[in-house]
């Protein structure tokens, strides 16, 4: 049965990897729904969040491939019921609507910031879900918004064996 | 210390790493690596190819005889390109490889300079390891890992791109062997408890049966192989590349695997209750349709390739191991048994398959020359201990049927990936991975034209080497499909073919051309007893079907026998 997976892959950090992960979900006809990449807790180790639609067995064969890649740590992956995920978002909208004083309630009920205010347009974050983020797009949709940008999705699994344990077990 | 090129370091990391052969082709981007290499001339051969690709399938072949890592030079863009087909064979097939490419400047990277490409981004789905270097000082450290990486764990291939100012750069020539990486373990710790859940299966099973692949020639585990099978009486049958690992003459041995392979190994693959698969991966040329593969078997798989464990065949027992290690701990821990009448289904079926299909093929009546009978006298004549490389096709397959493969590492063919043209220039790489061996390439009429060029170097660089073309005038596994699958419609793959001995002859080698039975035994002679290189042409039945055969979508056991 498809669903969501959530693959964490920890890597060394050298020019191409990004590459060499994808190219295995290409190969496989699989598409990422969002991917983010950043330096982890251990300095020098690089931390992907992937997230793909797909079932079991194809995930797993698909973290085996990656985990093969002579440059990776270690790979997982996860149901979403075991990770703490999180998106962010950010939205343009005209000043115009926000000097009406329209957009105070949504902005209130969506428990979002404003980041910035300039003359044409202002600018709102919001951290969340995918299905918060979509709502207060259309919830803002009525102002007229200008632009709109989501991040991929971060997620931290919920079991506590750390990054450095494995590493502590790679190098011994 | 006297600082060197970056192009010399490159000569001495080959030097330190024992390389005494590679085999290239020079070109603008790596031309002070060539620079460099011509002050190496007496300790280190070089063989100049005709084409990249036959640089890197004779890289392949020198990897299949010697054990070694091959390694070839090509230069940037389609000196690069050209050597993705071997690279994909050697990832496909786990053949230790290092190929070095020159490139541009580093400056010009990514600006569309004249034979600049992207050899990085595309080669990393066909290479184990790859990477680009743009200093002199990066150059030893990445040598380094890449003879590590390519012959460690599951071998492969790994390319080293070096630009142009690296090469010339100077550096401080340090070399220091790459020895571990934390991010990739070689050597799996074996799980004990997995060996005695394996060891338990394995005693009480009734029809236990073994499949092996190229992963016994790999960790060198020919011994302990043998000593499992004789303690455990099991009987053994091998994959396409794991042919040879076992003795062919061994009473336990059953035959080969897979779409043409032999009746009993098939058909019993789905009768045994225990199935130990070592070294190998389940290919579906191996498996047929794999929901109907030895669903009735327990199965025991050891890879050293965590990724292949659960891949194909989910396994009851999945053990991550090197094959060497595994067989010892295995045979220590099962008991011994003989198991004569499960061999002896095996030896039934193999007599129908003498009946109905071997005979006629080795011994044949028909007026024209039969592969099998060429390639079976050819096995004879030379006790099975010729190293013998192909090409792919009809008398590739004729070739794992009928020849006996008695010696040591012997079988040199393009498995996984199947790419035509492989033959000529592995079979140069081959004999001089091992030059005391006979090195005999059999190909078809139609591989032999894809790298028929690398004729030349065996001018150059005077190649012992056999090559016996069989000539049946069409692409003839493709044809028999026609035949078989596709109406007789015989869509392009009537060959019409060049005076192949005035070729032969234009590079000075010695050439035989035989077309009747009477003539085969002497003209196989001729070959084997000639001095240096020889051209045998062999014409062939053009329309012979390579039987048994398992068709696409087919089960194991649904082989079909004409």
């Amino acid at each position: 049965m498809e669903k969501i997976f959530n693959i964490s892959v920890f890597t060394e950090n050298r020019i191409g990897i990004l590459n060499r992960i994808t190219i295995i979900f290409t190969r496989r006809h699989l598409n990422i729904e969002s991917i983010t990449a950043s330096e982890s807790e251990v300095k020098g180790v690089y931390r992907y969040t992937i997230v793909v639609k797909t079932d079991e067995e194809q995930v797993k064969k698909v973290v085996g491939q990656i985990e093969k890649q002579v440059e990776v740590l270690k790979a997982f992956y996860h149901a979403d019921e075991d990770v703490v995920h999180q998106e962010i978002a950010l939205y343009k909208i005209p000043t115009q609507a926000f000097l009406k004083g329209e957009t105070e309630s949504v902005i209130r009920e969506h428990n979002a910031r404003i980041l910035a205010v300039e003359e044409a347009f202002i600018i709102i974050e919001k951290t969340g879900q995918p299905k918060e983020l979509d709502q207060l797009f259309e919830d803002l949709d009525q102002f007229d918004v200008l632009e709109f940008v989501r991040s991929g999705r971060v997620a931290i699994s919920k079991p506590m064996k750390t990054l450095k344990t494995y590493l502590h077990e790679l190098e011994h | 210390m006297m600082k060197i090129r970056g192009a010399e370091a490159v000569m001495r990391c080959l030097e330190k790493e024992g390389v005494t052969t590679l085999f290239g082709y020079p070109g603008g981007a790596i031309m002070p690596i060539y620079d460099a290499l011509y002050d190496f001339k007496d300790t280190i051969q070089h063989v100049l190819v005709r084409h990249e690709q036959g640089a890197i399938h004779a890289a392949q072949g020198f990897a299949r005889t010697s054990g070694k890592v091959g390694v070839c030079f090509a230069t940037s863009g389609p000196g690069a390109t050209n050597l993705i087909t071997g690279l994909a064979d050697a990832m496909i097939d786990s053949t230790p490889v290092v190929c070095v490419t020159g490139q541009v400047a580093s400056h010009l990277l990514g600006t569309d300079a004249f034979q600049e490409t992207d050899v990085i981004g595309i080669s990393m789905p066909v290479t184990k390891w790859n990477i680009q270097v743009t200093k002199a000082e990066d150059i030893a450290p990445a040598l380094a890992k890449a003879f590590y990486i390519a012959r460690t764990g599951r071998p492969g291939p790994v390319l080293v791109d070096i630009t142009k100012d690296a090469q010339f750069g100077m550096v401080n020539f340090i070399y220091e062997p790459c020895v571990s990486i934390r991010s990739y373990s070689i050597k799996p710790t074996i799980n004990q408890a997995l060996i005695q859940e394996a060891a338990e299966l394995i005693n009480q099973a009734k029809k236990p049966y073994l499949l092996i692949g190229q992963g016994i020639f790999l960790s060198n585990a020919e011994r302990e192989l043998l000593d499992f099978v004789e303690k455990s009486g099991i009987p053994v049958a091998a994959t396409l590349l794991g042919l040879g690992a076992f003795p062919t003459e061994h009473e336990q041995y059953v035959g080969y695997l897979g779409m043409h392979g032999n009746y009993a190994p098939n058909v019993l693959t789905n009768e045994c209750d225990v199935l130990i698969a070592v070294g190998m991966r389940f290919d579906d040329r191996v498996t047929g349709d794999v929901s109907r593969y030895a669903k009735q078997a327990k199965v025991i798989h050891i890879d050293i390739d965590k990724a292949e464990l659960n891949k194909i065949i989910p396994a009851e027992v999945a053990i991550h191991a090197d094959a060497k290690e595994a067989l010892q701990l295995l045979t220590e821990a099962v008991q011994p048994r003989i198991h004569g009448q499960w061999l002896q289904q095996f030896k039934d079926l193999e007599a129908v398959e003498a009946n109905e299909i071997v005979e006629a093929a080795i011994h044949p009546e028909s007026e024209e020359l039969k592969m099998a009978e060429v390639v079976h006298q050819l096995s004879e004549l030379t006790d099975g201990k010729a190293i013998v490389v192909t090409d792919v096709g009809q008398h590739q397959m004729v070739t794992a049927r009928y020849y006996k493969y008695t010696g040591q590492r012997n079988n040199v063919t393009s498995g996984g990936l199947g790419t035509m043209g492989f033959g000529l220039p592995a079979a140069i790489g081959a004999k001089l991975g091992n030059p005391s061996q006979t090195v005999v390439a059999i190909i078809g009429d139609g591989g032999f034209q894809m790298t028929l060029q690398e004729l030349g170097t065996i001018l150059q660089a005077q190649v012992d080497v056999k090559i016996m073309v069989l000539n049946n005038n069409f692409l003839g596994m493709v044809r028999q499909w026609q035949q078989l699958f596709f109406d007789r419609r015989y869509s392009f793959t009537e060959i019409v073919n060049p005076d192949f001995c005035a070729i032969a002859k234009a590079f000075s080698i010695e050439t035989l051309k035989i077309t009747e039975r009477n003539e085969l035994q002497k003209g196989l002679e001729s070959m084997l007893q000639s001095k240096g290189a020889f051209f045998l042409e062999v014409v062939v039945q053009q329309e012979e079907n390579v039987f048994p055969m398992i068709e696409t979508g087919a089960s194991v056991s649904e082989i079909r026998l004409n």
